[in-house]
């Protein structure tokens, strides 16, 4: 049994790939799927002052999406609001950031490794202190302000700069620049530079060549920078509460409201699972529409 | 398409790097500028809101907290991400890209929602809210990143240099020991100081599942609401920002250590 057993081992890839997998798996059930599987049953609880009553009910996700009542007012507000920052978010980075990624891609030729820490380097500094920076610099007594003030330009704060939507959609702009720098710049790298140099061969403008050669090239980088910047903005919440002020909050303040002193639980929980819910069809979506576009190329 | 310059292209270039750096680099100037008021035009230059950053012994508390936190988490999340990482260079085996989706989920989900699923089962469970979940969760969010960066690293390793060991009459451990473990010694230390990067900065698990332990983020979030204590804040995150650049410098370099020149790469694919 134990040589039939050594044998079997010896010859499965299967076998000794997953016995070098099954730490790692074990934990992502362990500490994630089970985690979200609690999630979810929370979700179709109700809970009063500290007890939660565990008989299965739909009533929080009525309350969510009961756009009467004024706690479901807040929250679908808040849930389309966070969809609507991340798409803004994705689309001004994306086309920011496409520039870039192209100039390093195409255009440098010495010290590639340099321009490529440049990058990457923003992304690892702490998150928090990079957020706090936008504060100094939009705040009512912040940089920008204080400068304006000083020049004369302007009398009083500007105040549409703090704490408002535009300041989480700069501040997330900047914040999430490496995650589509780095996937655009891998994309477009490994466009072959005979397929560009055929295109002008055979007439075609710089232009002509970008639209129909590099971008379409472009697009699972372009995909890839979108949805790695979308998936993780829609839960944000550091930026909307250092930032955001009453105008930008986002679906996220609310939830961690639930699970602090509003001491909701389930609703949380309800709130939550919608949000992942959301993003899971959204990137369905995505996913579906970009292999209909590619198709046709 | 000219290959030569582009000049509008270049300066477009340059001001979105300044884009990228400015705003990060007001916190170090505005940590020496003197008084609490954060605007231009600066002041005086003073070193005095470093000096309270370190007469704060609570700040040293948060950063020994996530000093332990980052050294375990990453160090596990390393050595899971090794094993992960040898089963997908070296076996073609069923349910590949599902076991890669499965471990990258973590990092791939909004991170509120990993937090508060491990808030609700470790209330659930009845267990103390601290320093423990916290680490779990930074083991889950690290695993990903440690593990891309080992694939990246590990692709071109020679298998035949194993093989040979053990056509030798080595063990599969001695093998591991004395064959294997050098040669990936480099990027397995870039692994483990890139995922102790991400959970010493790592803030909304933390916030979730602090117990009475502060990490070093949350100290800062909570110093964040008092103006008069913001100072050392920037003091703090100056000196933070300064050593995770020569951090993850060090962690690049050694990440390409021995590789061929067309294998130096810092890109994180997913």
């Amino acid at each position: 049994m134990l040589k039939w057993w050594k044998n079997f081992y010896a010859r499965s890839d299967n076998a000794k790939a997953y016995t070098l997998l099954s730490p790692t798996l074990i934990l992502v059930v362990v500490g994630m799927a089970f985690p979200l599987i609690a999630v979810f049953s929370v979700s179709f609880t109700t809970q009063s002052s500290f007890v939660i009553d565990y008989t299965p009910t739909f009533d929080r996700y009525y309350e969510f999406m009961d756009t009467s009542s004024r706690t479901g007012n807040i929250l679908t507000t808040l849930l389309g609001r966070s969809i609507t920052i991340s798409f803004l978010v994705s689309f001004f980075t994306l086309i920011t950031a496409y520039p870039v990624a192209y100039y390093v891609a195409f255009y440098v030729k010495k010290n590639k490794m340099l321009w490529l820490v440049l990058m990457t380097l923003p992304f690892w500094t702490s998150y928090l202190l990079r957020v706090f920076a936008w504060k100094l610099i939009l705040g009512h007594g912040g940089v920008i302000n204080a400068s304006l003030m000083t020049v004369g330009f302007i009398e009083e704060p500007l105040g549409f700069l703090m704490y408002s939507q535009t300041a989480v959609v700069i501040t997330l702009a900047h914040a999430w620049a490496a995650f589509a720098l780095l996937p655009l710049y891998v994309s477009l790298e490994k466009i072959d530079y005979s397929l560009i140099e055929a295109s002008h061969d055979l007439g075609c403008t710089k232009f002509e060549t970008f639209w129909r050669v590099v971008w379409p090239l472009s697009i699972p980088g372009v995909i890839g920078a979108v949805l790695i910047i979308f998936i993780p903005t829609v839960g944000d919440y550091v930026t909307p509460a250092l930032v955001g002020g009453t105008e930008g909050r986002m679906l996220s303040n609310m939830i961690q409201a639930y699970f602090g002193r509003a001491n909701n639980f389930p609703l949380g929980a309800a709130s939550a699972v919608i949000m992942l819910i959301t993003v899971v069809l959204i990137t369905i979506m995505v996913n579906v529409v970009t292999k209909r576009l590619t198709q046709r190329l | 398409m000219n290959i030569g310059q582009n000049r509008s292209l270049y300066i477009y270039v340059l001001l979105y790097f300044a884009f990228l750096y400015i705003p990060v680099m007001f916190l170090p100037i505005f940590s020496f500028n003197s008084g609490i008021h954060m605007a231009f035009p600066l002041k005086e230059f003073s070193t005095e809101h470093y000096v309270d950053m370190w007469n704060s012994p609570k700040l040293f508390d948060a950063l020994w907290n996530s000093v332990y936190v980052g050294v375990v988490s990453s160090f596990s999340a390393t050595i899971l991400a090794f094993f992960a990482a040898k089963a997908f260079t070296k076996y073609k085996f069923w349910g590949h890209s599902f076991s890669y989706g499965a471990i990258l989920t973590p990092f791939l989900i909004p991170e509120i929602i990993l937090a508060i699923a491990l808030l609700v089962i470790w209330v659930q469970m009845g267990l103390p809210l601290g320093l423990t979940p916290i680490i779990i969760g930074h083991i889950l969010f690290c695993t990903p990143f440690c593990m891309i960066i080992l694939i990246a690293r590990m692709e071109g390793f020679d298998r035949n240099l194993e093989e040979a060991s053990q056509d030798l009459g080595e063990g599969v451990l001695m093998t591991f020991w004395r064959v294997t473990f050098p040669i990936l010694l480099p990027g397995l230390i870039a692994s483990f100081l890139l995922g102790f990067i991400i959970s010493f900065d790592e803030f909304l698990l933390a916030m979730f599942l602090q117990g009475s332990d502060q990490t070093l983020p949350i100290y800062m979030w909570g110093q964040l609401r008092f103006a008069r204590r913001l100072p050392h804040v920037l003091a703090l995150g100056a000196v933070i920002i300064v050593a995770t650049c020569l951090v993850v410098m060090l962690a690049y370099w050694l990440r390409n250590i021995g590789q061929p020149e067309e294998k130096k790469d810092l890109t994180f694919k997913i």
